[in-house]
């Protein structure tokens, strides 16, 4: 086998990956139930966690900056949900606990796509946390990350 | 400086044009996702490329040689999240040798999977790559067995005749504590022509010069610069195990993560003994589409997502 046909077979492996991974249906509204379930098994020792930021003003102003960032492609603009992730305003987001969000998004959820954001320091992490706690009382408006 | 044949001329360019052409292909499609990158070259952390992402990427090395010409060797990079926990990559590797000539030095397919569902202390990776590439190859991704500075002063044309097919395997241990990342890379490759195992390992430290997110979009914001340092090298052979003609290197980077999705990544290398090249000059930039597998599944169906 030459050289040219190795190099062909490879990009044709690579793309085969690619669109075998890439034609998996996005979680379903079952899915998306399920992905909420998460939640409920953060350890006590997460879910008791309060949020450091708080009392910090700015937490959710950044905490968005860092949603658009990281987040928005798939939880939707302003976390209202999106065909491959569920909506960050369903109850099950917004009655939890801080500490249960934390614990997911350091965590993720790999067996169902949502990735581990452990590479995100923890000070961004719970700055995210506001601002995911913010969307379900806060306007629309008022959750505008501003631009400079 | 010698040109090179219509043929290898083909086999050169062919993965550099396709990925290149993928790449404008790319800026005019699926959304740019700002990527998190660590600064490390050689040594792989345990976080995975975002499941439906593509990240296309390009690496230099520039390297001193004693004894030979120094050379610039580059690779380029498509690096696929297939899940949460599969991330799937192909290079291609070629390098410029001054005075000499510039080949093609062949390609891998890399794979890396995350066995744990849960973020632990110590986070395992499984890495299993093939590689076929020629002995010419430069780019240094790794070092293992008794890889030396002499290796490269080798003519390309003498070089290129000897054909590597290996299987390389590595246990990846990382661990992200308190805004830091932690790694450590055990590697082991097997020739497939009947050579022994030879060992390598990569070891590095990364943190952002900012713990906390910005209260807007900004490019030179602290949190976007993460500084880190690598340190790798050769373990020798089953034979031989150990740092007797071996070499290896330290080299401190920066990666630039700007949130338009491009990563700018710079190395200074230092080589630690007689055996190593004595400065190579690292430096990568890499830009992340998300929402790429959506688009191929779009495409397949012939509508858009």
């Amino acid at each position: 086998m030459s050289l040219c046909q190795f190099v062909l077979a490879g990009l044709l492996l690579f793309g085969g990956v690619v669109a075998t991974a890439g034609t998996q249906e996005p979680p379903r509204r079952s899915g998306q139930e399920s992905v909420y379930d998460e939640l409920k098994k953060a350890p006590d020792k997460y879910s008791g966690k309060t949020n450091p930021l708080a009392n910090d003003a700015d937490a959710a102003a950044a905490g968005g900056v860092l949603f658009e960032e990281h987040c928005e492609e798939c939880h939707g603009r302003e976390g209202m949900g999106g065909k491959k992730a569920p909506s960050l305003r369903a109850g099950e987001v917004q009655n939890a606990a801080p500490g249960a969000i934390f614990w997911i998004l350091t965590n993720g959820v790999v067996r169902k796509r949502m990735p581990v954001w452990s590479k995100l320091p923890e000070p961004e992490r719970w700055q995210l946390v506001s601002y995911i706690k913010s969307l379900g009382a806060a306007s629309t408006r008022a959750l505008q990350p501003s631009k400079p | 400086m010698r040109f090179l044949s219509p043929n290898s001329f083909c086999l050169f360019a062919l993965p550099f044009t396709v990925a290149f052409l993928g790449l404008l292909a790319l800026l005019a499609s699926p959304p740019a996702s700002c990527a998190q990158e660590n600064p490390y070259i050689v040594a792989y952390d345990h976080n995975l490329e975002e499941p439906g992402s593509l990240e296309v990427e390009y690496f230099s090395t520039f390297g001193t040689q004693r004894g030979g010409p120094d050379f610039h060797a580059y690779w380029a990079e498509l690096e696929y999240g297939a899940t949460a926990w599969w991330t799937t990559e192909l290079y291609f590797d070629g390098q410029t040798t001054f005075g000499d000539s510039t080949v093609f030095t062949g390609y891998r397919w890399e794979n890396r999977v995350r066995p744990l569902k849960n973020e632990h202390l110590i986070n395992p990776v499984f890495y299993v790559e093939f590689e076929n590439t020629n002995g010419a190859d430069k780019i240094l991704k790794e070092v293992e067995g008794h890889d030396v500075e002499a290796d490269s002063a080798v003519p390309n044309a003498v070089a290129r005749q000897e054909r590597t097919r290996e299987m390389e395997f590595k246990l990846i241990l990382s661990s992200n504590y308190k805004g830091w990342n932690f790694t450590e890379n055990t590697i082991a490759t097997k020739n497939l022509s009947n050579e022994p195992w030879e060992f390598g390992y990569a070891v590095g430290a990364s943190r952002p010069l900012a713990m906390k997110g910005a209260t807007h979009r900004c490019n030179f914001c602290r949190q976007h610069f993460v500084a880190g340092v690598e340190l790798y090298g050769g373990l020798g052979d089953r034979y031989s195990f150990g740092l007797r003609d071996t070499s290896h290197y330290l080299g401190a980077g920066l990666a630039w993560n700007l949130p338009s999705g491009w990563t700018f990544r710079t190395e200074p290398t230092f080589g630690l003994n007689d055996n190593s090249h004595q400065f190579p000059l690292r430096w990568g930039v890499s830009r992340e589409f998300s929402g790429f597998g959506s688009m191929v599944n779009g495409l397949l169906k012939g509508r858009q997502e």
